[in-house]
């Protein structure tokens, strides 16, 4: 069990902006966490095992798909949704890439781009928990730019045929369904989404090891060699690369909600060590000028970052937001919560390395949440091409 | 069968508390939460009905925030809630707490009241006990678990020393409810949303006011438990000091 127990980061009556039922979609969702995840996460980062056994729990509660209507999902606002991601967060950013991969990557796309028949095949399973699903964008040679992405789809007779490789992909090994971009070769390399079954011939998937990352979630790498899928495999309403920037929105969106949650436990894990922590005269080391300076640094950015993030919640529920108000929101608070890892890792001295403490976990996997959905750096450029009308990239 | 959960909003178990400016209870600026018993309460309501089918509504009595455990309540499926909503609710001891929940429900028909034990903030253990006789119906308290049975219930009590007690009690009744009895359910996030579709009835300070006398118990002073240390060294020869030792351990700590 950890040494700390979290007690919440509210320093200037965040709360009250809130209504009850996100106040209580929070408190749920942070008893959940405490109960079914803190009790293992540090077991299940030092082993680098995905704790499967909450898949069933978490979508009892209703946690997959939690923002979209009907097929058994909650309906919940976006603000819901992304307190929801917060907490998870606050307990590890893997298990948060888990459900923010199943619900904005894998239901999303199914929900908005696909057919009716597709619809009632897979999102009733996946909201249940029943079938897990992985989204696959990102290729060996292709990050940053998924344009370039060598994927191809062909259709042969009432087929697709699909070659490529994917990588960096959240759940590859355990998804029943992966939901394959690529690009068809009778429609002038139009980017296009296709659901693929996982037992497939010819769709391989295989675990990236070594990563010294969200070591709570599966990453794999996907191969497709001649993957015959029905053309009714066809996301129908997918049509060119803005269909996957889209899903990449609504997951960056609950991933600048979720980082937060990881500022907030190593903040509040600071707090609290350094005032028990002794040092010179028997005083407390929060009564030294320097831990004071990191502690109102963290407060205040997680400060600015709550409020940052519930208006792009609140533009969200009004259907008004932009892609770059959330290329801000992610790009901030991933970054805040980063350093926050950092200076929290500083104040607990040599402790802030062991894992009796959450910190040097949640720094481990920001780091790759820095990188994923658009990394920091692009969504500068996000942006900067936003303010300058001047795209540099 | 129709069962009344009785719950109380309390301070957050590790909340700082702050006293308030009459020094005879806390500030109010503090995280509030469901009464810990009371949620075992409401699990077991939850679970009887699941088992023998009927009806759970719960109550409280409290400001508008207090209307958050109700809401809590109709989001782990709760049938309806009934929020006695006025500031001055607060304030009311055991006995006018249970008259105005007894005048409350005074139309309705229920086999059961559960409430917690006791609650975190007050403890007074009491308001359980003064609704039965309020309302004329036998009660049991402390209890860990409820059979039904042909004519009426089986209930097990806590007893001291690892005892337990079993009542077999006619129906209606009032039963106190123990923590940790069951296991809480998660109100579900589908649970949050149908919560709002679910009728909450609200009564005013007025409705009841007539049946509410002086408060017969007060709280007159909360204060933070001062920090009295005091060493006093004993010096001289050592036969000196142990007989002045003696005489302090027998005369002024009384252990000797």
């Amino acid at each position: 069990m950890p040494a700390m127990k979290f007690r919440g980061v509210d320093y200037l009556q965040f709360d009250t902006l809130l209504s009850d039922d996100e106040r209580l979609v929070r408190d749920t969702a942070r008893q959940f966490i405490e109960d079914n995840l803190i009790p293992i996460i540090e077991e299940c980062n030092r082993a680098g095992r995905f704790p499967r056994e909450l898949v069933k729990p978490m979508a009892e509660l209703g946690f997959f798909g939690a923002s979209l209507q009907g097929y058994g999902c909650a309906g919940m606002s976006n603000v819901e949704y992304g307190l929801v991601t917060q907490e998870m967060e606050r307990g590890d950013s893997g298990v948060r890439s888990f459900v923010s991969v199943q619900s904005a990557l894998v239901m999303y796309p199914i929900y908005t781009f696909g057919s009716d028949e597709q619809k009632e095949k897979w999102l009733p399973a996946l909201q249940k928990g029943e079938k897990l699903g992985c989204f696959g964008l990102t290729e060996p040679d292709f990050g940053s730019n998924p344009g370039g992405m060598r994927t191809r789809a062909k259709k042969v007779g009432n087929e697709y045929v699909l070659n490529g490789e994917k990588m960096w992909i959240t759940s590859g090994t355990i998804a029943d369904v992966a939901v394959i971009w690529a690009k068809v070769e009778d429609e002038g390399d139009r980017v296009r989404g296709f659901l693929v079954e996982t037992d497939r011939p010819g769709f391989k998937a295989e675990d990236i090891h070594g990563k010294w990352s969200l070591r709570a979630s599966v990453t794999s790498g996907l191969s497709l060699q001649d993957v015959h899928i029905p053309e009714t495999n066809l996301l129908p309403k997918s049509g060119g690369l803005k269909s996957p920037l889209m899903c990449l929105n609504q997951a960056r969106y609950g991933i600048a909600w979720g980082a937060v949650g990881a500022a907030m436990a190593c903040y509040d894990c600071a707090l609290q060590y350094s005032l028990l922590r002794k040092q010179f005269r028997d005083q407390p080391i929060a009564s030294h000028q320097l831990i004071q300076d990191k502690l109102a640094w963290m407060i205040s950015e997680i400060t600015k970052a709550q409020l940052l993030i519930l208006q792009v919640g609140r533009l969200k529920d009004a259907g008004k937001v932009e892609h770059y108000h959330i290329s801000m929101a992610k790009r901030n608070n991933v970054w805040m919560a980063l350093e926050c890892a950092r200076l929290s890792r500083d104040i607990l001295g040599a402790n802030g390395v062991a894992d009796d403490y959450p910190i040097m976990r949640h720094m481990m996997n920001l780091e790759s949440v820095k990188t994923y959905e658009g990394t920091h750096d692009i969504h500068t450029l996000i942006i900067g091409s936003h303010v300058t009308g001047i795209d540099a990239f | 069968m129709k069962i009344l959960v009785c719950m109380k909003q309390v301070p957050q178990k590790d909340a700082p508390l702050k006293l308030n400016e009459s020094g005879a209870w806390i500030r109010e600026d503090v995280s509030y939460e469901v009464n810990e018993p009371d949620a075992y309460a409401l699990e077991e309501a939850l679970r009887q009905k699941e088992k023998h089918g009927g009806e759970v509504v719960v109550i409280t009595s409290g400001p508008t925030r207090a209307g958050q455990v109700l809401r809590e309540a109709l989001a782990k499926g709760a049938d309806r809630a009934i929020h006695l909503e006025d500031n001055a609710f607060v304030g009311l001891d055991a006995f006018n707490t249970a008259r105005a929940f007894a005048e409350a429900i005074k139309d309705e028909k229920f086999d059961l009241i559960f409430t917690g034990l006791q609650s975190d903030d007050y403890g007074y253990a009491q308001t359980g006990v003064v609704l039965a006789e309020l309302l004329g119906w036998p009660h049991a308290t402390i209890i860990m678990q409820i059979e039904k049975t042909d004519g009426g219930i089986q209930v097990k009590r806590e007893l001291e020393a690892g005892y337990f007690q079993f009542v077999d009690m006619p129906l209606p009744a009032v039963l106190t409810i123990q923590s940790g009895i069951n296991k809480l359910r998660y109100a579900t996030l589908i649970g949050i949303k149908q919560a709002k579709n679910k009728p909450l009835r609200k009564v005013t300070l007025a409705e009841v006011q007539a049946v509410l006398g002086p408060n017969l118990q007060k709280i007159e002073k909360l204060y933070v438990p001062q920090k009295t240390k005091n060493t006093e060294f004993l010096q001289g020869p050592a036969a000196e000091v142990a007989k002045q030792l003696v005489e302090k351990l027998r005369n002024e700590v009384r252990v000797l």
